[in-house]
């Protein structure tokens, strides 16, 4: 009797320690599933879930606060990403939220604009350049289509443009193969 | 001598279809009305345009500038002028535009003055400048900027030099009646990349499809007499032509996908820019024309000698395109990408032009379910099991198509040659391969937005607490200022003056706006006048959009 | 619209499932020649079921029925079915397996390309386990005429008299289990030289038909190899340590269902692992499980068994032998790669 208690509080001593060093050894900085959601969302900043930003609606779903549909930018796919990682139920994206559009960025109309730099405290992304009274430049490298710009311009001067096609970005598409083999067009004789 | 030859697996045996193109000798196609030279030929950076609309151009001159090292420069095949600089349809399977210069020949052809440039006696690194701005890039159809691969590495050194004129791909000819028509310039421009590379052995490698190039290039070997340049004729099979393979062939070394195989101690170019090489160096003539062959369901098939930038249509019409032509191909019936406008121009990747009909290349059957027969995997010259590359595709499951090494994938079109259910293989790994590419470009983009979204907020937390700093220096030095305010009223003091200055800011703007306005509105034209009604309009709207919603943020 | 390769190799599904039909038509005319015409009225009956199964699924999941149907695949399955079941049953047994094979084993998996399992070696086992008695009467080389086999098969009474008798195999494990020792077994009437009585011949029928396939690149060496391999490996060392209760490697390769299953059910693409290595491994599988279940199993034969339980292992298998990519054979040299 006397053993067995012994041998079970020596067990319980030895593995509570192991597991005690094994936390302070292995100890993870910040919460990697914050980190892991956040690195599935666009970082459009646009705020678009109710969070203000990227990072704060991560935090949101990790803590359970927030859904997995929120994020229109993200879209459908962003959506199954996310399902996949936290092993939840697909759902369609929220409409309260705003719809999935084709990836567009900003323009400002640079003869409209009166250089009030209001867009600029706006932008997320530092992806507007300008000084007070100067014409402001959006860099659409860097600009993530948030349209958090839009609205304080008081000239109404910046449009969301969407990002076109080239040959640079262009894809191949999924090959959808017609149950009867049609004839294919003729360049040629269109040319002709 | 080269005493062994070795194999690489699987491959396929198409017909070569090549006695089509080679009857006729190369031919000098006449210059087009107009060349649309595309500003981006070549991997790496697009060049920066050195000429503006109505500019007169020589023959020779550099209109594009290399933009960094990873670049190429190009040049004007004629003298005439630029009628324009603007986006033209590019021989790309999307058949969308890019950047080109337009040139209208002057039909003088004068060339440019050349600058005297002693390869013999520059550095390595000087002749591989004067290449990146003479425009030689690799004319077998990867077009990577010569210049690039022309350097040894650290160990400062290369063993073997391999110049490609295997030329597997069925249909295209342009290398085998290049090497025919000019084997000894080749063979010089391949001694002075050997030079470059301290190479200790050159062979210039073909397929034994091509038995004339193959006497004409050993005569030539011969005259020149360098013991460490050899021809070597290898089996006919394709792709013996791609680069990995044919140096597998020649070295047994296999290079793998991401690396250079100059760390192998290989480098390996094309006959056609050995020959460039050549001419950018001894004559000083940048990389203007190139030899394409026209074929497939064309009257006359055979090769040009083209300048670069002649529409394709130039190219068809003087080879005689039949009316029954459903499709049009660059490259060979393998890997050549579909052409969707006849009126791209021809450019340094441009090797072959295919005419397809329905009789010549049959559309393929249905695609049936995969039974995993395996006959891809056997075909595969990358060793890759392509039907499970297939299968991770189709189901858009692209981190495992990269697990099964997608992109080792060159694709060479071995495995849907042989595929029983006509599944077109080659097209999912295509799809697969952008797809996985935008997706790193977005994920690219994600990151740096994180990085600046993180970066601004922490600029603002630094200016909110700054800004705390001050005011509170402010009130401890002024303690007579209002003391009995809080600090709800301290915020919106901080944030009043900013609206009053917008405001003002907006006024000013408007009284600018009206004052210039004033100065030339006496003689309006009625369109004018119109314009300016509108353009009022739209400030108005926008002042009073300023007035209600402004504050509102 | 279909992009590049534009040219290619004339070959279809259709052709590769004619040519396992073709290969398989030298043992078959040979079982006929020597046991009657059961097989082919066996044959008939599962090539109609297999047909009607094949139209009845492919309608119902909306795909288009004739050009799958063209593609032959249903009818190698109702061919492999019929020759490995015993050639005398009676016509709704054949119905029954084929169609579990074709509906169960086939299409609720996703068709062609899609089932895991060998569909073939299902109906063999859901028979084999549904009407055990039934599943081992074979007819004897005497043979009987064909009017009592049409009988048979169409149903009408079955008379267990001199035209029927055990397989080899069976009346193996049956002396075996009464005592007897294997020579003894042997004397029996059911033996012929090296299998069975006449059994013998139609596997080595069986052998030519897959060499022919091998000749034609339709299956590759690794499967026949291995199978035949590690039937002879493993039955000769045991033949070796106690030959008075193991057959010989000569009687395990000509008896039962070896050859059929070396050179058609196990080289079976969509089933089978497909990597040259994971063949290789597959096929050992079956073979040593097979020669399990004959000498210590319940059953008689364990080809079926023995494929279905490899059949499970093939993702794990092919995962496991992926072979190296050009390039990746070796390691790069240093700073190689990026």
């Amino acid at each position: 009797m006397i053993t067995a208690l012994i041998v079970m509080a020596g067990l319980a001593l030895v593995l509570g320690a192991t597991l005690g060093a094994a936390s302070v050894l292995f100890k993870t900085q910040g919460d990697p599933l914050v980190d892991k959601i956040d690195a599935i969302l666009p970082q459009t900043q646009c705020g678009q879930c109710g969070y203000p930003g990227c990072k704060p609606y991560a935090t949101a779903i990790a803590g359970g606060d927030a859904d997995i549909n929120q994020c229109p930018p993200g879209g459908d796919e962003g959506v199954r990403k996310l399902a996949d990682l936290l092993g939840r139920e697909y759902k369609p994206l929220n409409a309260e939220h705003g719809i999935e559009k084709p990836k567009s960025v900003a323009v400002i109309d640079e003869a409209t604009c009166i250089g009030c730099t209001l867009c600029i405290q706006a932008c997320p992304v530092d992806a507007i350049v300008g000084a007070a009274k100067q014409m402001h430049t959006i860099v659409a490298d860097l600009c993530t289509g948030c349209e958090l710009c839009v609205p304080p311009c008081p000239a109404d001067c910046i449009d969301m443009v969407p990002v076109a096609e080239t040959v640079d970005n262009w894809k191949w598409r999924y090959p959808v193969f017609e149950l009867k083999v049609q004839p294919a067009t003729l360049p040629a004789k269109e040319a002709a | 001598m080269l005493s062994k030859l070795f194999s690489f697996n699987g491959g396929v045996k198409p017909d070569p279809n090549k006695s089509l193109s080679t009857r006729e000798p190369i031919a000098r196609l006449a210059l087009p009305p107009q060349l649309v030279i595309p500003l981006h030929q070549h991997i790496g950076g697009t060049p920066r345009p050195l000429v503006s609309v109505g500019d007169k151009v020589l023959r020779g001159q550099r209109i594009g500038a290399a933009d960094g090292n990873v670049s190429s420069a190009v040049h004007a095949p004629t003298s005439g002028h630029v009628v324009a600089i603007e986006p033209r349809p590019m021989p790309h399977a999307s058949g969308l535009s890019s950047p080109a210069v337009v040139i209208e020949p002057d039909g003088q052809d004068i060339a440019i003055e050349r600058e005297p440039f002693d390869w013999h006696a520059a550095a390595p690194g000087e002749i591989r400048d004067f290449l990146r701005d003479a425009g030689v890039v690799g004319l077998g159809g990867a077009v990577f900027p010569s210049h690039l691969k022309l350097n040894p590495g650290k160990s400062g050194h290369t063993d073997t030099l391999v110049i490609n004129g295997a030329e597997c791909e069925p249909f295209i000819t342009c290398d085998d009646m290049l090497m025919r028509a000019e084997p000894g310039n080749i063979l010089r421009g391949a001694l002075i990349m050997q030079r470059m590379l301290a190479a200790k052995q050159v062979l210039v490698a073909l397929e034994d499809n091509k038995p004339e190039a193959a006497v004409a290039l050993k005569a030539a070997a011969q005259a020149l007499g360098h013991a460490s340049l050899e021809v070597v004729v290898v089996p006919t099979r394709y792709p013996a032509g791609g680069a990995k393979q044919l140096i597998r062939v020649l070295t047994g070394i296999e290079v793998p996908h991401g690396s250079r195989s100059t760390d192998f101690g290989v480098q390996c170019f094309n006959v056609a820019t050995a020959l460039a090489v050549w001419r950018a160096l001894e004559h000083g003539e940048p990389l203007t024309r190139r030899i394409v062959t026209v074929t497939g369901n064309v009257e006359r098939p055979r090769n040009f000698d083209v300048a670069i930038g002649t529409p394709i249509s130039h190219l068809f019409a003087a080879a005689g395109l039949k009316p029954d032509t459903d499709k049009l191909i660059m490259g060979g019936p393998m890997m050549g990408i579909p052409l969707p406008n006849i009126d791209a121009p021809v450019v340094k990747a441009t090797n072959c032009l295919l005419a397809s009909s329905p009789t010549l290349f049959a559309p393929p059957e249905p695609e049936l379910p995969c039974i995993r027969c395996g006959e891809c995997a056997r075909a595969c010259p990358a060793d890759l099991q392509p039907f499970e590359l297939y299968w991770h595709s189709r189901a858009r499951n692209f981190g495992r198509a990269q697990e099964y090494k997608l992109f080792d994938c060159i694709e060479c079109g071995c495995c849907a040659y042989v595929c029983p259910s006509h599944i077109p293989l080659v097209d999912y790994y295509r799809y697969a391969k952008s797809e996985i590419w935008a997706r790193e470009r977005d994920k690219d983009a994600a990151d740096s937005a994180r990085e600046r979204f993180e970066f601004r907020n922490w600029r603002a937390d630094r200016e909110k607490e700054e800004k705390a700093a001050k005011l509170a220096a402010r009130n401890a030095a002024k303690p007579a200022v209002k003391p009995t305010d809080g600090a709800g009223d301290a915020a919106t003091a901080a944030d009043d003056p900013k609206k009053a200055l917008i405001e003002a800011a907006m006024a000013r703007a408007r009284a600018q706006k009206e004052a210039v306005a004033a100065k030339n509105t006496d003689a309006l034209t009625p369109a004018q006048q119109a314009q300016i009604d509108v353009a009022e309009e739209r400030r108005k709207r926008a002042s009073a959009l300023s007035g209600s919603d402004a504050p509102a943020e | 619209m279909y992009n590049s390769p534009y040219l290619r190799q004339n070959t279809s599904v259709r052709r590769v499932m004619v040519t396992v039909l073709v290969a398989m038509l030298p043992a078959i005319a040979l079982q006929v020649w020597l046991f009657g015409i059961g097989l082919l009225l066996q044959i008939a009956i599962a090539s109609a079921t297999a047909l009607a199964c094949e139209a009845a699924m492919l309608s119902l999941r909306r795909r288009p029925v004739a050009r799958a149907l063209g593609d032959g695949s249903a009818l190698v399955t109702a061919w492999l079915i019929a020759v490995c079941l015993p050639p005398l049953l009676p016509w709704w047994m054949i119905v029954i397996g084929t169609s579990f094979a074709i509906v169960i084993g086939k299409h609720l998996y996703g068709g062609l390309g899609q089932n895991p399992f060998n569909p073939a070696m299902l109906a063999y086992c859901v028979l084999i386990i549904s009407f055990p008695a039934l599943m081992s009467q074979w007819p004897g080389l005497q043979g009987s005429d064909a009017a009592t086999q049409l009988d048979w098969v169409l149903g009408g009474e079955r008379v267990l008299d001199a035209v029927t008798g055990a397989t080899p195999l069976d009346a193996l494990r049956t002396g075996l289990l009464g005592n007897a020792d294997v020579s003894a077994v042997m004397q029996s009437a059911a033996f012929g030289h090296l299998g069975g009585a006449g059994w013998e011949w139609v596997a080595l029928a069986w052998g030519a038909g897959g060499l022919l396939l091998l000749a034609l690149r339709i299956i590759t060496w690794h499967i026949p190899v291995a199978f035949l391999g590690a039937m002879s490996l493993v039955s000769g060392v045991a033949w070796l340590i106690d030959p008075s209760h193991h057959a010989s490697p000569a009687f395990h390769l000509l008896a039962g269902g070896t050859m059929l299953g070396a050179f058609f059910i196990a080289t079976d693409p969509v089933s089978g692992a497909t990597t040259p290595r994971g063949k290789l491994i597959f096929a050992a599988g079956i073979a040593l499980i097979a020669w399990l279940i004959r000498a210590f199993g319940a059953y008689p034969d364990g080809i079926a068994f023995a494929v279905l339980l490899l059949n499970i292992c093939v993702p794990l298998i092919d995962i496991k032998t992926q072979p190296p990519v050009f390039g990746h054979k070796v390691e790069p040299p240093e700073g190689g790669t990026r």
